[in-house]
């Protein structure tokens, strides 16, 4: 036999090849279908969401009181006492979130000490939330005296986001090449000034994304709220923008679509669907802001 | 000097001001280990009246008793077993469809997918990740529950079924991140080694990728299972409310058409009515420590298993 | 000969990484204004004796060090101000690093850190140190764009102009012609050649004739080992009293 035949015949299609050939087709179908069995179910749910919603959505919606037993009118005071709380939990959150990651990523050296804090952060993202509820009812509304409010809502909100920024800024520090901190340690250079003139700047992208999705999971979690500080209704006035102290009870969008959904009977269907929406957008859109930055940052990166 | 240039010194408040910025970063590096901790002692705190007082809570019977009778006036009871039971059939049943599809998805995301189509999976599955748990819940109760009694024929749609296929939904996106960083964990000469041997993608796959990757891939299982036992909204609005244990000796063990409560629903939906100090109140702490203490678990296993990969 | 006092001094230098002993008790003394070159193959403790003397060793969660480094009588260990200390010393890492900045703040970066604002100040000093690095001419229109957009050989020559922004006494070159052409390379020399009439180099190179090119004194360490420490000329001469020093000039082995 000559080579050319001997190497014609090594590449034939044998049933074997075939049979290979087809597993591989089978396989990428089957995950394919499985993926799309995740992504499907998110556009069709958002998809009917917005249909049910439509007859009640408007700018009006927004900006207008709850009225007849919250079965008519809009979210204003829920929508307010949701920013109010983001808001306070990302004053709270945010600065000690972002120090505990440069901690982490820059002071820290690999002991067994900062194992423990690592095992913390993962334990704390991982505590369910009724269980930061009990917490904060417990140590803000009992222990530190601040009774149902504004404030104890956001100090629980805010610890439980916490893992959240830390785990986001560490990620983006330690994408800062670690060349660029020796070389201004070569200098001279001491630590606080390596990480404020070169490793801040260069993640700021990364720490804020991180903040985002902060804010977006306090925007939409209800738990932790509904025993420390947050009720079903308040009444506030139209339009007020400073309608909550910070030792008041607020409502939350959350927990007014618990609420009006679960609660209070003979609500036309149209309002829990489009405050449903109202809060699926804020959120979605909080996450979409950062993904959108995440990728922009990406394609104007200094190295 | 070759340079006429005066020695240069910091300002005083520079380097006083500095030594400060250090300490707080110190402090707040410690605060996760401290609120950790708090948490646990101020849910310890207010359930301790129970675990220790005169009027002790029976632990042996809060576990096995299926008697929940919290609001009794006479003779209140608090067996928590058919809780936990409804809670572990939610998390069984949810793993069971989420776990195949999660690990599917991540596959066919980390190995089968261009880089384009990559890109625009990932973001949706970090946007399925964002959907607040109470929006999940309106979803339940509004759209799933309405497919579970039209598909399945049950008489009321907020069952166990409906719960699980809500929080399969809720805890893919973890799975998938968690499985697809695992996958991508696996050093490409694995995969090129393979592809040079002549295996196909789908040999590769179950021979060299799964193997390599496999403690990765039980810890996002298992990140999944802490997240499913712990979500409170969607399962307390989607599971009927029914304390009941929907276990059982005759087949198929499990009947998924069952209305349950969950140990975590349990607490949202009894809290707020409950005086302060009372027993049922501390009754809910207890619950809230034993979740604490499981999810604790769970998550401590999970990161073990992971540092399995990292350790080789 | 007058017995001139040693810049730096090392005496019986033991370094660990762990359990790992990477540099095991050597002993030399460098004079000032002298080109002092470390030879040795890679993983030999070159790159550790400089982080030593430096000690950004400090940053190394596992590393122990123990034995005596003074720089002007002075022991490294015990320095109060460490980043003062660390401006003495000048370091050109391997791989040329442009800090995400313009080239000026590049450069200036050092010396507004310790407190140097002057703008006119800081333009000369600039001006000066791309100068002596030989960048000046091929930057000096450019000035704001960034370090990181320069070229491999320009970003080394913009490491060694950071370097010298901080004024060292001793300025330490970690292999600084691994990333960089022959031309370049043959250009830093020459900045060498100029720089040594106002500090001390020392030269960590895997380029044997580059030792030999610019150096005074060599010294050649093995796994750890001081094995040979002399004049250049009688290293490379091929009498040097050590064989394994003649075979590794010679390029047998390393």
């Amino acid at each position: 036999m000559s080579a050319e035949t001997v190497n014609a015949a090594r590449f034939t299609e044998t049933a074997f090849v075939r049979r290979k050939q087809r597993n591989e087709v089978v396989a990428k179908a089957v995950f394919l279908l499985m993926t799309l069995a995740m992504v499907l179910p998110l556009l069709l749910i958002v998809g009917f969401l917005v249909y049910k919603a439509w007859p009640a959505l408007s700018v009006g919606f927004f900006l207008d009181l709850p009225r007849n037993g919250m079965r008519e009118g809009g979210i204003w005071p829920a929508f307010l006492g949701t920013i109010y709380l983001v808001v306070i939990s990302l004053v709270l959150a945010a600065p000690i979130g972002v120090m505990a990651a440069i901690y982490l990523n820059e002071y820290a050296k690999e002991s067994w000490f900062t194992r423990i804090i690592h095992l913390a952060v993962i334990n704390l993202a991982g505590v369910p939330s009724i269980v930061h509820a009990l917490f904060g009812l417990g140590a803000f509304v009992l222990f530190a005296g601040l009774g149902r409010s504004v404030l104890a809502a956001s100090l629980t909100l805010a610890v439980m986001t916490l893992p959240v920024i830390i785990a986001s800024t560490k990620e983006a520090l330690s994408a800062v090449p670690v060349s660029f901190r020796e070389a201004c340690w070569n200098m001279g250079v001491s630590r606080w000034q390596t990480i404020w003139r070169i490793v801040l700047p260069n993640s700021i992208s990364g720490v804020l994304t991180g903040v985002i999705l902060q804010v977006s999971r306090a925007a939409g979690e209800t738990a932790p709220i509904m025993f420390t500080g947050v009720v079903f209704y308040r009444a506030v006035e139209k339009g007020d923008l400073f309608a909550y102290g910070l030792l008041d009870q607020c409502m939350a969008l959350a927990m007014h679509l618990y609420t009006i959904s679960t609660q209070v009977p003979g609500v036309p269907e149209a309002v829990p669907f489009a405050t449903a929406v109202a809060l699926l957008s804020v959120v979605l859109l909080l996450n979409a802001i950062s993904i959108g930055m995440r990728i922009y940052l990406r394609t104007c990166k200094k190295w | 000097m070759w340079l006429t240039m005066p020695l240069l010194h910091r300002p005083k408040w520079k380097v006083v001001g500095e030594g400060l910025v250090e300490w707080l970063i110190r402090i707040c590096g410690v605060s996760a280990v401290i609120f950790v901790f708090a948490i646990f002692f101020f849910v310890f705190w207010e359930a301790k009246g129970i675990l220790f007082g005169e009027d002790r809570l029976d632990l042996w019977k809060f576990l096995t008793s299926e008697e929940w009778y919290p609001a009794s006036e006479s003779n209140p009871r608090y067996g928590a077993s058919a809780l936990i039971a409804g809670t572990a059939s939610v998390t069984v049943l949810s793993m069971l469809i989420a776990v195949p599809f999660g690990l599917g998805a991540a596959l066919f995301i980390s190995e089968f997918c261009g880089p384009r189509l990559k890109e625009v999976l990932k973001i949706t599955i970090e946007l399925l990740a964002a959907i607040p748990s109470v929006v999940w819940g309106f979803i339940g109760i509004t759209i799933m529950n309405q497919l579970v009694m039209r598909i399945f024929g049950a008489p009321i749609g907020l069952t166990v079924l409906n719960g699980a296929i809500i929080l399969a939904l809720m805890s893919v996106p973890i799975i998938v991140s968690i499985g697809e960083d695992a996958l991508k964990a696996v050093p490409d000469s694995y995969r090129e080694a393979a592809i040079g041997l002549g295996v196909t993608r789908w040999q590769m796959l179950y021979r060299v990728l799964l193997p390599a990757a496999k403690n990765g891939l039980l810890a996002a299982v298992l990140l999944g299972v802490g997240r499913a036992i712990g979500e409170t909204m969607a399962v307390l609005m989607c599971t009927g409310h029914a304390v009941n244990n929907p276990f059982n000796t005759t087949f198929p063990f499990l009947h998924p058409l069952d209305s349950v409560r969950t140990l975590p629903a349990t607490i949202a939906a009894e809290l707020g009515e409950t005086a302060q100090g009372s027993q049922h109140y501390q009754v809910l702490f207890v619950i809230g420590l034993l979740l604490f203490t499981i999810t604790f678990v769970v998550n401590m296993t999970a990161d073990l298993v992971v540092k399995g990969i990292k350790g080789k | 000969m007058v017995a001139q006092p040693s810049k730096l001094n090392v005496d019986s230098l033991t370094v660990w990484y762990g359990d790992k002993q990477v540099l095991n008790g050597i002993s030399f003394d460098i004079k000032p204004n002298e080109i002092f070159s470390v030879i040795g193959p890679a993983q030999s403790g070159k790159t550790t004796l400089l982080r030593v003397i430096n000690r950004t060793i400090d940053f190394t969660p596992n590393a122990r060090v123990r034995g005596l480094v003074e720089v002007d009588g002075e022991d490294v260990a015990h320095v109060k101000d460490i980043y003062g200390f660390r401006r003495r010393i000048g370091m050109v890492a391997p791989l040329p690093v442009g800090l995400p900045l313009s080239i000026y703040d590049n450069v200036a970066f050092a010396p507004r850190s310790f407190g140097l604002s002057k703008r006119e100040e800081l333009d000369e000093l600039v001006e000066r140190c791309l100068t002596q690095a030989a960048l000046w001419d091929e930057v000096k229109d450019r000035l704001n764009t960034l370090g990181t957009k320069l070229s491999g050989g320009q970003q080394q020559r913009l490491t060694i102009a950071r370097a010298l922004s901080h004024q060292p006494e001793i300025l330490c070159l970690d292999e600084f012609s691994i990333a960089i052409d022959p031309v370049t390379t043959m250009k830093i020399e020459d900045v060498l050649k100029e720089l040594r009439q106002d500090m001390t180099i020392i030269l960590v190179t895997n380029l044997i004739q580059q030792a030999r090119r610019l150096a005074d004194r060599t010294m050649f360490l093995l796994n750890g080992d001081l094995i040979e420490v002399d004049d250049t000329e009688k290293m490379f001469s091929g009498v040097a009293r050590n064989p394994k020093t003649n075979a590794f000039v010679a390029g047998t082995f390393g």
